[in-house]
């Protein structure tokens, strides 16, 4: 059984001297899920805490990315998938069949490896999602889009050329569009699937600040390769590892324990970059 | 220079020339037809031609009421194959994945009803549209009977062209608490658009040129109509009538094939023309 530790010290870099709240935002108990009889991941206890950086670590095909998709029920469009076991937000039961799912995922937001804007005018990118919730003024769009755009440092960047297509826009301003579009439904948590992977470094870099930026505000649950990464940004580490061909939760602690004082001899080589 | 070499440049060289002539000769074949219609129909193609009604079987007069059946008969065909066929597409792309057993007889049957000939459409709307339903030889049997022949080039070139969307902007708008509908009319439907425009102009342009499917339908009629239940006479239908039983009438059938030509050339400009700034700014970065 893994049970976080209960005081952090997050003395770490900048990024992570505010606390966060250590009070689960989500928890998942024993969850399992399987792409038609084979299985991806199973028995996943996780705790997501409400206002911090979880990062979930671990090489390919891990499930690490399908463990996401469970959380907005978003696995509910993929033919063939099965998804036991029990997910809790809140008072709330995600698994529940009758649950609105479009309301869920007002409420957990999700940010792709690739950054995939619709193809759109910027503009319209955020007022689509806005305009589907049922805010149909246009001022309180406009508003809306000034400040969420302030909000992921792409106002002044594009803020003459609202209108042109959001395909015109750089691979990293693309992933910050995709961000604020998340960010604009005021949602509670983001998902983020390694979202810095497609980028060159630079870019990289200006989305990892404005991930670390979110903390606090938004729960986040963010996929990574990039131990580095993680080390920088997280307060909390999942170690995800293939066994006997089905993924398994191996560890999950602080980012100090993980990095530093690792239990399992597994975590310790990865971390020190001996696996995976 | 060595031999091989030599061999090697002289095979290129040949190979150069064959695929030219190839070309030449299909764009030779085109042209002739081209500058053939040109040539005997423009003298006869003034003002007058456009507006008059025929006389004396079609020798004579021009082909107004010919020109209003046939915009009509393909007005009717559109109105009713277009929705018809966007909604097939939409529930053979959307709402049924590949494996689907009704998407792949659905699709079978599209695939057999795109090869049947066009005579057997015609009888098939002569027996159903005219007697069973009572329409008549009317220009609604000959739309309707159109749309059931243009109806599996529009539905598999839009089913494409829903395909061809890519599927992380269905993930991307489900992540975002969009709803299906919204997703279709916002985000997939401007998308497909293009493989529509591509079946719409292959549809008309197979509808416009029909001949065989109208004489049992929409009729021989050269008056001008006026209602959808009156017959008319299509443009493929009079350039037929007037090469084949009126003697003398080879002058207007050159004119009326010109115009025809005309219209074709001019709807799939126009559906280029849409597809190019209307629709696809709205797609791709500008």
């Amino acid at each position: 059984m893994i049970t976080p530790e209960p005081h952090l010290n997050l003395q770490l870099t900048n990024a992570q001297s505010v606390p966060c709240n250590p009070q689960p935002f989500i928890q998942t108990e024993n969850l399992s899920l399987h792409y038609g009889k084979k299985p991806v991941f199973t028995e996943i206890t996780l705790p997501i805490h409400q206002g911090c950086i979880t990062a979930l670590v671990g090489p390919s095909g891990c499930g690490k990315t399908s463990f996401l998709s469970c959380l907005n029920r978003l696995t509910d469009l993929i033919p063939g998938c099965r998804v036991s076991g029990q997910i809790r937000l809140g008072s709330l039961d995600v698994m529940d069949a009758k649950l609105n799912t479009l309301l869920l995922r007002r409420r957990i937001g999700m940010i792709f490896q690739k950054p995939n804007p619709f193809p759109l005018s910027i503009w319209k990118n955020l007022a689509l999602p806005l305009r589907e919730h049922g805010i149909r003024n246009r001022e309180q769009i406009d508003q809306m889009v000034e400040t969420t755009l302030q909000d992921v440092g792409l106002w002044d960047e594009v803020k003459d050329r609202l209108d042109t297509s959001a395909l015109s826009l750089s691979g990293g301003q693309q992933q910050r569009l995709c961000i604020a579009r998340a960010l604009v439904l005021k949602p509670e948590a983001l998902l983020l699937d390694e979202p810095c992977s497609a980028l060159d470094p630079i870019s990289s870099g200006v989305v990892e600040d404005l991930i670390a930026s979110l903390r606090v505000r938004y729960t986040l649950l963010i996929v990574t390769h990039n131990l580095a990464q993680a080390r920088r940004i997280a307060d909390y580490t999942a170690l995800f590892w293939v066994q006997e061909g089905v993924g398994r939760l191996i560890e999950y602690g602080s980012v100090r324990q993980i990095f530093e004082s690792p239990q399992e001899g597994l975590t310790a080589a990865y971390v020190n970059g001996m696996r995976g | 220079m060595s031999e091989s070499s030599f061999s090697t440049a002289s095979n290129r060289q040949f190979s150069t020339w064959l695929v030219w002539a190839i070309a030449l000769f299909v764009t030779t074949i085109f042209l002739w037809i081209l500058s053939d219609i040109i040539w005997h129909g423009a003298r006869q193609l003034n003002w007058e031609f456009l507006t008059t009604a025929p006389r004396s079987a079609g020798r004579k007069g021009g082909i107004a009421p010919i020109i209003v059946s046939t915009a009509l008969i393909l007005g009717v065909c559109m109105a009713v194959s277009v929705p018809v066929g966007v909604g097939t597409a939409v529930l053979l792309a959307e709402f049924t994945d590949t494996e689907n057993q009704f998407g792949r007889l659905v699709r079978r049957s599209l695939d057999v009803l795109a090869g049947v000939p066009s005579i057997v459409f015609g009888l098939f709307g002569n027996a159903f549209f005219c007697k069973t339903l009572g329409l008549g030889f009317s220009i609604l049997s000959g739309g309707l009977t159109l749309a059931c022949m243009v109806l599996p080039i529009l539905i598999r070139s839009t089913e494409e062209g829903f395909r061809a969307v890519p599927s992380h902007y269905r993930l991307s708008a489900a992540a975002l608490g969009i709803s299906r509908t919204t997703t279709l009319w916002q985000l997939l439907l401007p998308a497909a658009v293009p493989g529509l425009v591509v079946g719409l102009v292959l549809g008309v342009g197979r509808a416009i040129a029909e001949t065989a499917a109208l004489i049992f339908t929409s009729g021989y009629v050269d008056r001008m109509p006026e209602s959808l239940l009156d017959s008319g006479r299509a443009l493929s239908i009079h350039i037929f009538d007037l090469s084949m039983n009126v003697s003398g009438g080879d002058a207007n059938a050159y004119a009326s094939a010109l115009v025809l030509l005309v219209l074709l050339l001019l709807i799939n400009g126009t559906a280029a023309w849409m597809a190019e700034h209307w629709l696809h700014r709205r797609i791709t970065p500008s």
